[in-house]
């Protein structure tokens, strides 16, 4: 037993506190995602307003965990909620179920169902962690108008498709999923108000998605 | 092929080649085939699949998509290219090779299943057909992995409407005909043909070639949907519903007509999505026509009853429980029928009450019917016909039609007749499965003639035999046939079949039993509802017993009176029943106190004034219905009851034949029962009245629909023997109240002349079970009123003018259309929808079939349809 035997017990001690810590300051200091990191969904709208969803439940029938629930419905002349036929009259996404996977965005026909960086998924609520429609819909951008209403941007639903890719790169209208992902994702730490940021910000990211 | 001399020595050691047979040689088996087989269908029994997209069984083979291609070598010799198995007949020593074993083949195959794909667009994933589609199928089993093709495919605006309810996307066509095939063979309406030619090749209307004319007009366009390989069809109401591995499929029974079709209904959620023909080759085949296949939202409407009510002091009626709503019926119904209710200013008390199940019962509810009359109401008032009904139709039923199977006439022996005679019978309108089997057997050389007033689309599309007579002279023209139909109707398995509307002219049922009596053709009696047959040998009639004995008949009662464990035949009523205008008179007229309703519209009857004045002046009413009603809203308590969708049960169809059927969808199985986020409580009409009855201390015994048919199949066994066959017995006639009060004389004030009135309802005119079905009502044929040339000519309208017929209670007005009926007839739909909701009928403007009407035409009648 040397006399420095008391205090080479603390050696690890010592020696940890001088790196850098692993723990995090959160939620005080909220941690930034990886660009395509998979968090909340996010159904995204054409850049008038309307819904990109059509209702066709090929996100819940592509999901292994059965956390999609679809039920599509009619838009009429008075009522149209997205461009065609069908739009996606109940939504719901169970995140007490979702594994995170993407499947479900890669299913999407219309890039309609994408994933935010949002992940503070928790509650205390088993309820209230089915999110609906209302929470899952993106907010309305400069420009957009809350559905229903008519379609602004084109005869018929092929407008909105054929063209879309195109409007989504001008830069006078706003959406939701550009096509590239940025160069320089942000790293800086998000404003303390909490993940979600702005939608702007939301609309930069995009996981799992396709490359052109 | 190398096989020759082996295929010699196997046959050395073969049996000989049964008679009508020839041998020959798929895939190296040796294989005996009927001559004539179609290669493709000897291939399938041996369980060799050539893919095909054209050919189907009950079609004649096209040769269209040229999917097929097999090798064949005749006297050892290759036809020098592969042939289309669908078209080829099977030869004596023909040698086939398919894909299994031939290389050409399957080359050819893959080659056609390449050009096939070239323009057909990548919609898999939103096709209504994806998961279920032959060409998806086929391509991945007999198609490349991967596309050669790179240049732009070719693209057609979609989808394009062909009608209401049926959508055709010509991407999507691969050109197989089928649908025209059927539509001109089978339905014989011919309003789709294929048009253009080369790339530009496709399926089209009149409508949609010229930008105007005729869509596709039928009664059965669901069919196209149905069959067509791809999805180039689809079908409005359920375009993007589902998809097919969504969906649980259930066999069920056609509740439209006395047909009882075979119907598949694919559910989900808790609602039906779509209902499909069954493949039943003795009944339906398998085709279903629209009503059938595209009116099944009526258990979605929003006035669907899903609890019980009674009705308060408040005079309104609320939601309670089914103990409570049980108990105020059974407390009412007891104090009507033993007189307990309050006595009027002569001190005459009302007592007795009548039963009205409507004719939309299954077998085992219309037993239950008669049943809670007979013990519970001790009655004999019990009338399942919410039509025009008369006493010699109870005594021809009774006589001629109670216990008959499909050993009498099937659908089978109406396709083998050599003459059908139709009388007060629109087949295709009254019971379209029925005009299904009499267009194949004309196709096939029988002689179907029609005692009809004019040529409507079913006597054309069925031969075009018709005997024309005015309305109301149907008896003297069948006294007084043309030689070449009464020749045609003693041949050997000719058959008479006579609708519900023989008892709209007095005599024509004793006239149409005589008719088979003198020719020794057979008589089949075709209503057109689903339960009425069924009510029929249950015995929900005045005159009937269960099992079909007549009321009058005491060794009958004690038979069935035995067989219900009661003590003596006193327990039963011995005395007659009242029909329907009977029960409905004496309740307006304060005889009786209380009525138990079940599905019956208060439009589809006789009188229906009369039936509103009978609910308002009756003591109790207790109806027993899916949907708010006329009748609900007079009642006392409301006791909800399942539709066929939720219930077990069995239709006995106009052959006789019962066809049962399981629960679609439990409403007792958690969510998927639920309506409308409702857990739907409703039961079955036999059930409801067996509690009811316990409620009243009477045992019925038909807790459920099984138990039920149990114990109706015991008491049919019991009473068979008091069923008499015998027209001029006098038990029928002695089972029914002294004569019925004679008919009101209905005098037309005519400043026009009056012309006789000729009517029946048409296929879709808008009755309870379409509701919530704007597609379906789309392709209804439109109302239109018939004359002949001459008599437009004298009231001076021209066609397609807007007209006005006249009632003693109201008028109409539809536009005219010339049709070759008798001068002085008019021909008009017996019920006509209207815009607004409300439903027009001939009886609610007091017009019968063979009566007096009035039509004006001109300017008054153009200034009246267009304020």
């Amino acid at each position: 037993m040397g006399m420095f035997d008391g205090v080479a017990g603390f050696g690890v001690t010592f020696s940890t506190m001088f790196r850098k810590v692993v723990t995090e300051d959160y939620p005080r200091v909220k941690k930034v995602t990886a660009p395509r990191y998979h968090g909340r969904h996010q159904l995204n709208r054409h850049p008038d307003g309307l819904e990109k969803c059509v209702g066709c439940e090929l996100c819940a029938w592509a999901c292994p965990a059965d956390a999609i629930y679809v039920e599509g419905g009619d838009n009429t002349d008075e009522e149209r909620y997205s461009p065609g036929e069908r739009y996606g009259a109940i939504y719901q996404i169970n995140y007490l179920r979702c594994i995170g996977c993407g499947l479900c965005i890669e299913a999407c026909p219309t890039r309609s169902l994408t994933m935010t960086n949002e992940y503070e998924l928790a509650d205390d609520d088993r309820q209230d962690l089915i999110y609906d429609k209302e929470r899952l819909l993106a907010p309305l951008l400069p420009g957009m108008e809350q559905p229903p209403h008519p379609m602004r941007l084109g005869e018929d639903e092929q407008d909105y498709y054929v063209q879309g890719p195109e409007m989504a790169r001008r830069p006078d209208v706003q959406d939701q999923v550009r096509e590239e992902v940025p160069m320089v994702p942000p790293r800086e730490p998000a404003p303390q108000d909490g993940v979600s940021g702005t939608a702007v910000e939301q609309s930069s990211v995009t996981s799992t998605g396709e490359k052109r | 092929m190398t096989q020759a001399p082996e295929r010699t020595s196997d046959q050395d050691d073969l049996p000989p080649v049964p008679e009508g047979h020839v041998r020959l040689t798929i895939d190296d088996r040796i294989v005996d085939a009927p001559q004539g087989e179609l290669l493709i269908r000897t291939c399938e029994r041996l369980g060799i699949v050539v893919p095909r997209f054209c050919d189907h069984p009950l079609l004649d083979p096209a040769g269209a998509c040229r999917q097929c291609l097999v090798e064949v070598e005749m006297g050892g010799r290759k036809m020098p290219k592969p042939q289309a198995s669908c078209t080829m007949t099977v030869a004596q020593d023909m040698v086939v090779n398919t894909q299994m074993t031939s290389a050409v083949a399957d080359k050819a195959q893959q080659g056609v299943m390449e050009l096939l794909l070239i323009n057909h667009p990548l919609d898999c994933p939103i096709c209504d057909k994806g998961g279920e589609c032959p060409l998806q199928n086929q391509a991945m089993s007999s198609g490349r992995a991967e596309s050669r093709f790179v240049e732009e495919k070719r693209t057609f605006a979609k989808p394009l409407p062909i009608s209401d309810e049926v959508l055709l996307d010509r991407e999507r066509c691969v050109l197989c005909q089928r649908c025209t095939r059927f539509s001109r063979q089978i339905a014989g309406d011919q309003f789709i043909e294929l048009l253009e030619r080369g790339a530009h090749q496709q399926i089209g209307t009149e409508e949609t070639a010229f930008g105007e004319g005729e869509d596709f007009q039928s009664y059965f366009s669901g069919n196209t949907i149905q069959i067509c390989p791809v999805g180039a069809l689809t079908s409005a109401s359920y375009r993007f519903r589902s998809r097919p591995f969504d969906l649980v499929s259930t066999p069920g029974v056609s509740e439209h007509d006395a047909s009882g079709a075979s119907v598949r209904r694919d559910w989900r959620r808790g609602t039906v999505t779509r209902v499909l023909a069954g493949d039943d080759p003795e009944v339906n085949e398998e085709w279903i026509d629209d009503k059938t296949r595209f009116a099944f939202r009526y258990t979605q409407a929003a006035d669907r009853l899903l609890r019980p009510m009674v009705r308060g002091d408040d005079g309104e009626l609320t939601e309670t429980s089914w103990t409570e709503a049980l108990e105020r019926a059974a407390q009412l119904l007891v104090a009507a029928r033993d007189g307990q209710g309050p006595e009027d200013e002569d001190g005459h008390r009302k007592q007795g009450v009548g039963v009205l199940p409507g004719g939309r019962v299954t077998v085992e509810d219309g037993y239950a019917y008669a049943k809670f009359a007979r013990l519970a109401l001790r009655t004999n008032d019990v009338d399942a016909r919410a039509r025009v009904g008369s006493d010699e139709e109870l005594d021809f039923l009774g006589t001629r039609v109670a216990g008959t199977g499909p050993d009498h006439v099937s659908f089978g022996a109406l396709e083998e007749a050599p003459a059908v005679l139709c009388v007060a019978l629109e087949p295709e309108e009254e019971a379209p499965i029925v005009f299904l089997r009499l267009r194949k057997a004309a196709r096939t050389g029988t002689a179907v003639h029609h005692l009809s007033q004019w040529s409507t689309p079913a006597v054309v599309k069925t031969g075009g035999r018709l005997v024309r007579c005015a309305p109301g002279d149907e008896v003297a023209a069948l006294g007084t046939l043309p030689d070449a139909v009464a020749a045609g109707l003693a041949q050997p398995g000719a058959v008479v079949l006579v609708g519900e509307r023989a008892a709209e002219v007095p005599g024509l049922y004793a006239a149409v039993a005589d008719l088979g009596a003198r020719t020794g053709a057979k008589v089949a009696w075709i209503p057109r509802r689903a339960g009425e047959r069924g009510a029929l040998d249950a015995g929900a009639l005045p005159t009937v017993l269960p099992g079909g004995a007549p009321v009058a008949d005491a060794g009958a009662r004690a038979a069935l009176a035995s067989s219900w464990g009661l003590p003596d035949a006193a327990g039963l009523p011995a005395d007659a029943g009242r029909d329907l205008g009977e029960i409905l008179r004496a309740t307006a007229d304060g005889e009786l106190a209380g009525l138990v309703v079940g599905g019956v519209a208060l439009d589809d009857l006789p009188d229906p004034d009369l039936a509103r004045r009978a609910l308002e002046a009756a003591d109790v009413v207790v109806s027993l219905e899916q949907r708010r009603s006329e009748v609900t809203d007079r009642a006392d308590v409301v006791l909800p009851v399942a539709p066929v969708i939720n219930k077990a049960g069995s239709f006995r169809n106009w052959e006789g034949r019962d066809r049962h059927f399981t629960t679609t969808i439990d409403p007792s199985g958690g969510s998927a029962g639920r309506v409308g986020g409702t857990a739907a409580t409703t039961l079955p009409d036999c059930r409801v009245l067996d509690t009811l009855a316990v409620e009243m201390d009477v045992d019925l015994f038909t807790q459920t629909p099984q138990a039920t048919a149990a114990e109706f199949a015991r008491v049919a066994d019991a009473l068979a023997g008091h069923r008499t066959r015998d027209a001029a017995n006098a038990l029928f006639a002695a089972s029914r109240r002294s004569a019925s009060p004679p008919a009101e004389e209905q005098h037309v004030e005519t400043h026009a002349p009056a012309l006789r009135l000729a009517t029946w309802r048409q296929l879709l005119d808008g009755g309870a079970l379409m509701a919530g079905e704007p597609e379906l009502a789309g392709t209804a044929r439109p109302p239109k009123f018939r004359v002949s040339t001459q008599t437009a000519l004298r009231l001076g309208i021209a066609q397609d003018d807007p007209a006005e017929l006249e009632g003693p209670r109201g008028s109409l007005i539809l536009p005219v259309e010339i049709a070759d009926l008798p001068d002085d007839v008019v021909w008009a739909p017996a019920r006509v929808p209207h815009p607004d909701g409300r439903v027009v009928t001939l009886a609610g403007l007091g017009l019968a079939h063979g009566g007096p009407a009035r039509l004006t035409g001109g300017s008054r009648a153009s200034e009246r349809s267009s304020s």
